[in-house]
């Protein structure tokens, strides 16, 4: 049986997606030919003097050692960012799934964090791990941890990681949940009769199931680990200390708009464009081979 | 028959032909002044409004300098750029070379006929903003320095006169060790690092930032800052927070906070932070000149600027330009200099204006605010008129990161000054490249 949706105009579909077209040409497709048509020019800021000048900005990067260390940075955060935000939020789907009573506030607090915006997520946290006021530095001390994000990197790192994981934590456990309410209820029995123990049958049963949500929020907690955690970094320690926490994003934006160096930004844009784009075909490529699509 | 609705249109039409009165003509001013400072702009664009009817300055609020900087960029590509911009002055190199980009106000002030004399402007405020040829590029509107602040009641506490501030780099020592020896976790911090501590550092003791008259010279200026001075200045802070006297609070003005808390004894930073220390702080405190070291021949000579000027952007109609030239030239004008330099801390830009608010009895009421105009108020040297790099926004940056890697221990103050300076150097490399 073919389950396509059979239209009797010719045009009705095309003007049904005609809206999504615009808006994904408008806010995607012109401004990545931009910034690849900018990455081989070396203009001033106001454009009033623009020479041609082939891969030289894209060459710059790669003689810049600062520029490699941030690709570091950029996959230790990522990867971080990623793991916990998958681990974490997948334990409490599964704790939530669990509670017979005041399900509705367990579910309604832990998806409030998504709502806030990533700059205030990180003003916030920044605010609580802050080393002069800071209520959790301040109770950090007499455990023996002087905390300073402003001067230690690894604590740097900390706090955009915590930062970035707390907001995206409220995203995966609405995927999460749903998936796990999906799996039929006869299956998770029959193990149970079967003998085996809550670890076992989420191992065995439960995981597996639940491959094509994970599969999806890898994909989605790399993009935003990529992109959106620009105004936790923005707000909270700007790339320091030194460039301990510069990831690939940040330097985008500072190069542009902050140093007027539209040629380089747009440089490090398109290798940026050309990382994800890599890395979601790897995923789709190998990782996908491992879901069970029911 | 008589229409009488018809009858009453014809009359308002006539009468709006017949009416002699020309709308004023608007004028676009955008700048990044937020709370007190933006309500005093605005007092000023209301002021000029009312004296005269041709001309009407609309002031915008558009984000901080460099959000500023950034909208009036994009602006600019789509035709549609403001006729006033306030830039920061990291910004400078970086709109004096945009080719066609900005109106000098020299020219400016010459095609619209109004009278302008550069050397009624301070010279280490103007010089900053002129060109190598000698013309005034962009008008000097809010200009600040760097100071030295002080808690007077942990100065008392610590055993010091409260009255003699320290004046060398030796006696912000002493008094830190005493500082801490009276039970203080922090003696010393600093905002604005490379600002305080390089760039005006260099110019308080007469040495160079960069070459070429710190860029005033030329476009291929490059950088000086890792002589064996400033590597003996870095490597004395770096052992200050060994020793635990210096505190590191961030690298732009959010170390002022730890000062007005309370937290930190003394504090080096921009003397426009004056209105918010008041403010905020509970204990007495006094402003002084930033110290210096003794042994330097020449110091201490002048600090360098901080703050923003004022740009006129081209491809403006002439009327409208003349209406820019007769905003600067009242902002000029002696009363309104000294009244702006009074309720914001800023510098007084004008000679006259400095004597105005001297002969009142501002700065006997308000102790402390003259400070940072004795530091500027002087002849200055060729290493002295001020420092104009491009890409200058980054090379701060680059900056902050290697005097980071000094604080946390990563790397010596050589090392990082050194690595500093090639990164620096690349920068400036790739500006004159783009600005040729």
């Amino acid at each position: 049986m073919e389950k396509r949706a059979r239209y009797k105009s010719a045009w009705l579909p095309f003007v049904l997606v005609a809206p999504q077209l615009i808006v994904s040409v408008l806010f995607f497709f012109w401004p990545a030919v931009q910034a690849l048509y900018q990455s081989v020019l070396l203009q001033d800021a106001f454009g009033s003097s623009v020479q041609f000048v082939w891969f030289e900005n894209f060459e710059a990067l790669w003689n810049d050692p600062s520029y490699l260390e941030s690709f570091k940075t950029t996959a230790i955060f990522s990867v971080s960012v990623a793991v916990l935000g998958l681990t974490i939020s997948l334990i409490l789907a599964v704790f939530a799934d669990r509670v017979v009573r005041g399900t509705a506030i367990y579910r309604t607090f832990l998806i409030w964090p998504y709502a806030v915006a990533p700059v205030v997520v990180g003003v916030l946290w920044m605010f609580l791990l802050s080393p002069t006021l800071g209520i959790i530095a301040h109770a950090l001390r007499p455990l023996g941890i002087d905390w300073n994000h402003t001067l230690n990197g690894t604590h740097a790192m900390i706090l955009i990681v915590i930062a970035a994981v707390w907001k995206q934590i409220s995203y995966n456990f609405l995927f999460f949940l749903a998936g796990l309410q999906s799996i039929p209820k006869s299956l998770i029995e029959a193990a149970a009769i079967d003998g085996a123990g809550p670890v076992r049958r989420f191992f065995s049963i439960v995981f597996p199931l639940l491959s094509p949500t994970t599969f999806f929020l890898l994909v989605i907690n790399i993009v935003y680990a990529f992109f959106d955690t620009f105004g936790i970094i923005e707000a909270t320690t700007s790339g320091g200390p030194g460039k301990d926490t510069e990831i690939l994003v940040f330097k985008v934006f500072t190069d542009g708009f902050k140093g007027g160096d539209l040629g380089s930004s747009a440089a490090q844009s398109v290798v940026l464009m050309f990382i994800v784009i890599t890395l979601t075909v790897v995923q789709f490529r190998y990782v996908e081979k491992k879901v069970n699509y029911s | 028959m008589f229409h009488a609705k018809k009858a009453l249109c014809a009359t308002g039409l006539c009468a709006a032909f017949l009416n002699p009165a020309h709308a004023a003509t608007d004028i676009q001013w955008w700048y990044s002044m937020t709370g007190a400072l933006s309500d005093r702009v605005l007092e000023l664009a209301d002021q000029f409004n009312k004296s005269q009817s041709d001309y009407r300055i609309v002031a915008t609020y558009k984000g901080g300098y460099d959000e500023a900087m950034a909208a009036a960029i994009a602006a600019y590509r789509a035709g549609n750029a403001p006729n006033i911009l306030q830039v920061f002055e990291v910004g400078t190199a970086t709109m004096m070379h945009a080719k066609g980009a900005v109106v000098p106000v020299a020219d400016l002030m010459k095609k619209a006929g109004e009278s302008f004399d550069p050397s009624a402007y301070v010279p280490a405020v103007a010089g900053y903003y002129t060109s190598a040829r000698g013309e005034m590029q962009s008008l000097p509107f809010n200009a600040s320095t760097t100071v030295f602040y002080y808690n007077k009641d942990k100065f008392a506490k610590a055993g010091l006169d409260p009255e003699k501030p320290p004046v060398t780099w030796q006696d912000v020592v002493s008094a830190a060790a005493k500082l801490k020896a009276s039970g203080e976790r922090c003696a010393y911090t600093t905002g604005w690092q490379s600002w305080v501590h390089l760039e005006s550092f260099s110019a308080w003791h007469n040495v160079e930032f960069a070459s070429k008259g710190n860029g005033l010279g030329g476009l291929d200026t490059r950088l000086k800052f890792n002589s064996p001075l400033h590597v003996r200045h870095v490597e004395n802070l770096a052992n200050w927070i060994k020793q635990g006297y210096f505190n590191y609070g961030g690298r732009k003005s959010e170390p002022d906070a730890k000062f007005f808390s309370g937290e930190c004894a003394m504090l080096t930073s921009s003397s426009a932070t004056y209105a918010n220390i008041a403010k905020n702080a509970k204990f007495k405190f006094a402003v002084a000149a930033l110290p210096y070291y003794s042994d330097v021949p020449g110091a201490p000579q002048n600090t360098v600027l901080g703050g923003a000027s004022l740009w006129a952007m081209s491809g403006k109609s002439a009327d409208e330009n003349k209406g820019v030239a007769r905003f600067f030239k009242f902002l000029s004008q002696p009363e309104v200099q000294a009244k702006w330099h009074q309720d914001t801390n800023y510098l007084p830009t004008t000679k006259v204006a400095y004597d105005l608010t001297r002969k009142s009895d501002f700065y006997q009421k308000n102790p402390g605010t003259d400070i940072a105009v004795q530091q500027m108020i002087v002849k200055t040297t060729d290493k002295s008129r001020g420092i104009r790099l491009g890409n200058f926004v980054q090379i701060r940056n680059i900056i902050d990161e290697e005097l980071e890697n000094v604080w946390s221990g990563k790397k010596t103050a050589k090392e990082a000054l050194d690595a500093a300076v090639k990164r620096g150097d690349e920068q400036l490399v790739r500006f004159e490249k783009a600005n040729r």
